[in-house]
């Protein structure tokens, strides 16, 4: 193993990528503020820091996710590549912060285009909305928050110490099975944290008060299925460029054949709760809950509402079905990219769909948000993957990875 | 089906058969199997056999399902028995998707089995030759199928020279037949240890 490399050295194309997508972000930015940040309370402009912040804060802790149920599940095969989804995971940091400050000046900013229920004058005169005051409140908003990104920070600071802190010291059998136990009890704190959050309350909250009328019992589901594709489609990114740029040397089709099953098999869930919601709404009929898909299955979102259920199912259903494909690095990055971008389409019509219900209002000042968030996640994965050795070399389950065969 | 004459080579170590097997292509034998107690990874690459067929004939009885089921249902509920379900239309898609699912499913899963079963050629009442009980225990069965040309005592040398702690000669059916095992033909073969 001594001829292998052990630092990642970010490259200087990399760095120049990275200012340049911070900097189109940061520009757009400016430029939205300065162009929609007035009119109607600055709807257009918060609406698209909200998807974008909360998409990409997601889409990053479910790296996060996958390490720790890998840990948790005793799976060995991931471990040539663990630095990566910690490295990505490390962004849960700056883009948690980010998002928080995003949705505490929407809850305090007064913006009730976007969450009508932080109107004390509508909530008093509104039947549901003064039902569902209890926990659809500031307080209990900022609180939630609070508790659910700092949550993150630190178990996800948490696993990432355990990992690294074996880099220099060689286990014995009992210190390996003890340190094996400890990643389980970390881990399983990190999911169970992670079911209270992204999988139950952090959805109803950030995303689905938008809509504060309607509810849905498969939406939280669906937005994990959603940020967990797109997770596992960043992660297969990273591996594929670090592996191009020559590091990663024990990553082969094998490892590539398993993170393409992630996305293909997760395309196939998040398809199988986007129908649920949608079906039983729709076979009901009812027209408290067909409100919801009014304008997304008949309105202005109709042609995202079915490039949605192309991009999501029908291309990884039909592109990854074969074994070729997913272990095919080119095929693999191509999917990649499309569902990173399927499910930013997806939570786009999610976000805005409620305060602009008649049209749909994409233009450049979208992507350009969105670059500035793919320049963060870059510019720290590439910075913490660059902090620390490539191989977690001291892991018990090293050998099991390196052999792995699908 | 035919009788034919094999080396039965025995292994207690996997770590032993992959060199074995390796080595065994290499010399220029011909495998006729290995038999092994549990799944090894790796071991089809070693032995050069092509990738199985099996997912491809489940596409096909998938899609086979999809269609099925689209089709009966269309012709139910638009010319067979046309009903009025809450005021929907005849053609209305989202309903069938779970049915046409359960059919897709149903479809390949069952012809996945019976493809399955008739490529390694196994049913009820269906027997195949045993090279080695153990094979289902704890002991690894590589055997070797001899032609004309080859000579047996030169094959069990070399198995022995690769690791096998178990060598015999066995002449043995190769396909399959119907009955049992201890009274009935084909010939079982007469065991010889080398």
């Amino acid at each position: 193993m001594s001829s292998t490399k052990e630092y990642f050295v970010v490259p200087g194309r990399y760095k120049q990528w990275t200012y340049g997508l911070i900097g189109v972000g940061v520009l757009s930015l400016i430029i939205g503020f300065i162009l929609y940040g007035g009119e109607n309370h600055g709807t257009r402009f918060w609406a698209a820091l909200l998807q974008n912040s909360v998409y990409f804060l997601l889409v990053v802790n479910a790296a996060m996710f996958f390490f720790t149920a890998t840990t948790l599940a005793m799976g060995g095969w991931p471990l040539v590549f663990r630095r990566v989804t910690e490295a990505i995971s490390a962004s849960v940091i700056p883009l948690g912060i980010i998002t928080f400050v995003i949705l505490m000046c929407l809850v305090f900013g007064g913006h009730d285009a976007i969450y009508i229920w932080i109107n004390k004058d509508v909530v008093a005169h509104d039947e549901i909305l003064n039902g569902k005051k209890g926990f659809l409140n500031p307080t209990f908003f900022t609180v939630y928050t609070v508790l659910t990104i700092g949550l993150w920070i630190v178990l996800g600071w948490k696993m990432r110490q355990l990992s690294r802190s074996i880099d220099d010291t060689p286990l014995s059998v009992e210190e390996s099975k003890k340190y094996i136990f400890t990643g389980t009890v970390w881990a399983a704190i990190y999911i169970v944290w992670f079911a209270l959050t992204v999988a139950s309350v952090v959805p109803w909250l950030w995303l689905m008060s938008i809509n504060a009328h309607w509810f849905s019992t498969m939406y939280s589901w669906y937005t994990f299925a959603s940020s967990f594709v797109a997770g596992m489609a960043l992660i297969s990114l990273f591996v594929v460029y670090f592996k191009n740029q020559g590091y990663l040397e024990f990553v082969n089709k094998e490892h590539l054949h398993d993170l393409g099953k992630f996305q293909f098999a997760f395309s196939i869930f998040w398809t199988y709760l986007w129908f649920d919601q949608f079906m039983l709404i729709w076979y009901a009929n009812i027209s408290e809950e067909t409100i919801y898909f009014k304008s997304r299955f008949e309105g202005a979102y109709q042609g995202l509402f079915y490039l949605n259920l192309i991009i999501n199912f029908l291309a990884p259903l039909l592109i990854f079905m074969s074994r070729g494909s997913k272990r095919n690095y080119a095929t693999v990055t191509f999917m990649s990219v499309l569902l990173l971008f399927g499910h930013w389409l997806d939570f786009y019509q999610m976000v805005f769909a409620g305060p602009f219900p008649d049209h749909v209002p994409m233009n450049l000042f979208d992507f350009g948000i969105a670059a500035g968030f793919v320049g963060l996640i870059m510019w720290q994965t590439g910075r913490v993957f660059s902090k620390f050795p490539i191989l977690a070399k001291n892991h018990p389950f090293l050998k099991e990875s390196i052999i792995h065969h699908t | 089906m035919s009788v034919k004459k094999f080396v039965v080579g025995i292994f207690t170590d996997e770590q032993v058969l992959f060199p074995a097997v390796k080595r065994v292509r290499s010399a220029g034998y011909k495998i006729h199997d290995v038999y092994t107690p549990m799944p090894i990874h790796g071991l089809d690459d070693a032995l050069g056999l092509r990738q199985t067929s099996l997912h491809t004939a489940g596409f096909i009885y998938g899609i086979t399902g999809t269609t099925t089921a689209l089709s009966c249902i269309g012709w139910i509920f638009n010319s067979d028995w046309p009903q009025n379900f809450g005021g929907k239309s005849h053609f209305d898609l989202p309903a069938w998707i779970p049915i046409t699912f359960e059919l897709t499913v149903l479809f390949s899963a069952v012809g996945m089995v019976l493809t399955f079963c008739y490529l390694c050629q196994i049913a009820p009442f269906v027997r195949k030759h045993h090279f080695n009980l153990r094979a289902t225990d704890d002991q690894f069965t590589m055997v070797i199928e001899c032609t004309e040309k080859s000579n047996e005592a030169e094959i069990a040398a070399f198995l022995g020279s690769v690791g096998a702690v178990g060598i015999n000669t066995q002449i043995a059916e190769t396909g399959w037949w119907l009955g049992r095992y201890d009274t009935e033909l084909p010939p079982l073969g007469q065991k010889e240890l080398v």
